[in-house]
């Protein structure tokens, strides 16, 4: 995990993006938890039981799936999957957790506060705390509680107390506020276990250094597989944990493309949309300066998408610099073209994508037509779609509006 | 020498022998034309100054109170123009107007425009919740610029090299938040809000810059017990609270008023 990597300057800026735009009562252990993190990281012990967990618990390395028939749909082009689907609960997620989970009793505490949109990050953080004996409370907007009903149960069985937000828009960024507010008052022993990579200093660069691995798999496995470096490597953009991840270790290969493909809802030029790199402007949200979809004076704008795990109205700061300095490339994938790359993932290669990964199998899609069949693209396939299934059958109408078949 | 209202409110309570009395209000709770009458009932009461807040739509340190007053302010179509509109009506009671803000509403206007904008509305400062010295470079030419006071928070959690260079960078006053939490208001003072006040003192032992202690005050005798350490007492949930709780503008008025003066004998009962 001590890969050289570019890293933010120390007040945690990445150009001008990041930073810590926080409460002063939270400073004390924003930086505590960046002094640990510096330590954990240096320190053999830790970072054997972080790799055990990894291996041995999460299910890594996690495979490289050619998608030969789906390839057909992207311009032939060769498509590589990183099956991020097959961790243990199902994405990404699960790096991030158990590192921070470690980091919490490293840290001397005992309690763990999340927030969660769809659910994902909830089930992650339920389960490393029932791993590691730590109390777990998620917050859910009310409105992610009912769209996602299955996962608060299961959250619930793992043992964590789920916490519905009843106020402002009732999705993933009024939990956030929550689960700040939760932290201020019981810093003492309580820590925040952010869930992707944003927020304020250090959170962006701790979520991406606990999935480093991610993408520093995929590029031995492609190298492995294909004799070379891949030609573009892309994800779905929402807060933009699963992007960085498989982003980060392909950062310095100037040659290899790296595109972010965000969730444009019914059009990142409609007022129906999550994109908030395309669609928004450079602002203060959550605790850092980055893209936000927000009005002229500042307040934060609703954001749509069909998948709640993108549906958040700004993104990680280091994707905002990545997308200025031009390094990354960021578009919109409506709520169709995903929901058509889901579609297509299932009936082609037998594998249920989350809807979020969907967006990234749509951009791959249009990339693979532009780039054509000499070319080689890496996606992120971070979730699995099985929390989705309710959705998808309403969308392409497989059951009747009970609900039945 | 005093140079914005601010200072010489603070200035005039210390030479009183008293504790300086602040109040806050969201800018457009629960419309922009009330909140000017909520905010003249509560200079009338005795508040010396008001932080009129630019309501927010993600209230990240407030409670459910002022989150609620918040949001009310901005379904009425509050902007940021209003909430000048509010400073310019504050100031004119003859009361120091300051504005209470999250950063990003400031940074989306214009971090200099904002400043020239306050400034022309008799506005004499700002606090910044979210903002911490370190980021607040641009801020701070600008309110040079504009002459207005900066004023920045500090908390039980913070270090004492966070207290020194937190004081340094403000003006006017430093909000001390008297306990971890969020607004809103609480049966006791904190304990850790006279321990916070006393390191605090020690770092501006030279510059002799007030410190003023908000969060958790509702009551008068809370407000003489903060009033005996402390040079000013932010009191803002339990002005939202009654507005809230009045059948009409006309109730809350009186109860706002009423309220402000027995805060007003609480400070000076010190």
């Amino acid at each position: 995990m001590s890969h050289a990597q570019p890293v933010p300057d120390e007040l945690g800026h990445y150009g001008r993006f990041g930073g810590r735009f926080a409460p002063e009562a939270l400073i004390a252990a924003l930086d505590e938890v960046e002094a640990e993190w510096a330590k954990a990281k240096e320190d053999p012990v830790f970072q054997a039981e972080f790799d055990d967990l990894l291996k041995n618990y999460a299910g890594r390395p996690s495979l490289l799936t050619e998608a030969r028939n789906f390839s057909e749909h992207a311009g032939g082009a060769r498509i590589l999957l990183k099956r991020e689907d097959l961790n243990h609960t199902g994405s990404h997620k699960i790096n991030n957790v158990l590192g921070q989970a470690l980091l919490t009793k490293r840290m001397g505490k005992t309690r763990v506060i999340a927030e969660t949109g769809a659910g994902q990050h909830g089930v992650a953080t339920a389960t490393a705390c029932a791993l590691l004996g730590l109390e777990c409370r998620i917050y859910m907007g009310e409105e992610d509680t009912r769209r996602q009903a299955l996962n608060v149960a299961r959250m619930r069985m793992l043992g964590a107390e789920v916490v519905p937000v009843t106020i402002g828009s009732r999705t993933l960024k009024d939990a956030i506020n929550e689960t700040f507010r939760d932290w201020v008052a019981n810093v003492d022993r309580t820590h925040y276990l952010f869930g992707t990579a944003a927020g304020p200093h250090p959170f962006p660069k701790l979520v991406r250094d606990l999935h480093f691995t991610v993408g520093a798999e995929a590029r031995r496995q492609a190298l492995e597989l294909t004799g070379r470096l891949p030609d573009a490597v892309t994800a779905c953009v929402g807060g933009g944990s699963n992007a960085i991840a498989i982003f980060a270790a392909f950062i310095p290969d100037e040659e290899v493309a790296l595109y972010g493909f965000e969730a444009g809802g019914e059009g990142a030029d409609t007022d129906r949309t999550a994109a908030s790199i395309t669609a928004g402007s450079p602002g203060v949200f959550h605790g850092a300066r980055t893209f936000v979809l927000q009005d002229e004076y500042g307040q934060t704008l609703p954001s749509h998408s069909i998948s709640a795990g993108l549906d958040y109205p700004a993104v990680g700061p280091e994707h905002a610099h990545l997308a200025a300095t031009g390094r990354a490339t960021y578009e919109p994938v409506t709520d169709a073209e995903a929901m058509e790359a889901f579609r297509l993932l299932c009936r082609t290669e037998g594998i249920i994508p989350a809807i979020e990964s969907a967006h990234a199998l749509g951009g791959a899609i249009r990339l693979g037509r532009r780039l054509g069949p000499d070319s080689i693209i890496l996606v992120n396939l971070s979730g699995r779609g099985d929390k989705d299934v309710n959705t998808a059958a309403d969308y392409f109408g497989l059951v009747d509006s009970e609900g039945q078949a | 020498m005093p140079t914005t209202t601010l200072q010489t409110k603070m200035a005039e309570a210390r030479a009183a022998g008293r504790a300086a009395l602040v109040g806050y209000l969201p800018a457009g709770f629960p419309d922009v034309e009330s909140s000017i009458r909520v905010v003249q009932a509560m200079v009338e009461g005795g508040c010396d100054v008001i932080e009129v807040g630019l309501p927010y739509s993600d209230p990240m340190m407030d409670g459910p109170t002022i989150q609620r007053a918040a949001d009310m302010a901005l379904n009425s179509g509050t902007t940021t123009e209003d909430v000048f509109r509010v400073v310019e009506a504050t100031a004119a009671t003859g009361a120091a107007a300051l504005v209470m803000s999250y950063w990003n509403p400031i940074e989306r206007y214009g971090v200099e425009r904002f400043a020239t904008g306050l400034a022309d509305a008799g506005g004499a400062g700002v606090i910044t919740p979210d903002l911490i010295p370190e980021e607040a470079r641009e801020w701070y030419d600008a309110s040079e610029k504009a002459g207005l006071d900066r004023i920045f928070l500090v908390a039980p959690s913070s270090s004492d090299r966070r207290l020194a260079l937190t004081t340094e960078a403000c003006s006017g006053f430093v909000y001390a938040a008297s306990l971890m939490g969020v607004t809103g208001t609480r049966a006791q003072v904190a304990d850790t809000a006279e321990t916070l006040v006393r390191r605090t003192r020690e770092v501006t032992r030279d510059s002799e810059l007030p410190i003023c202690v908000g969060l958790g005050i509702s009551t008068a005798a809370q407000a003489a017990e903060v009033a005996a350490y402390a040079d000013g007492v932010i009191v803002g949930a339990g002005f939202c609270q009654r507005v809230l709780d009045a059948p009409d503008l006309e109730t809350g008025l009186i109860a706002v008023r009423s309220f402000a003066e027995e805060l007003a004998g609480g400070v000076r009962s010190r």
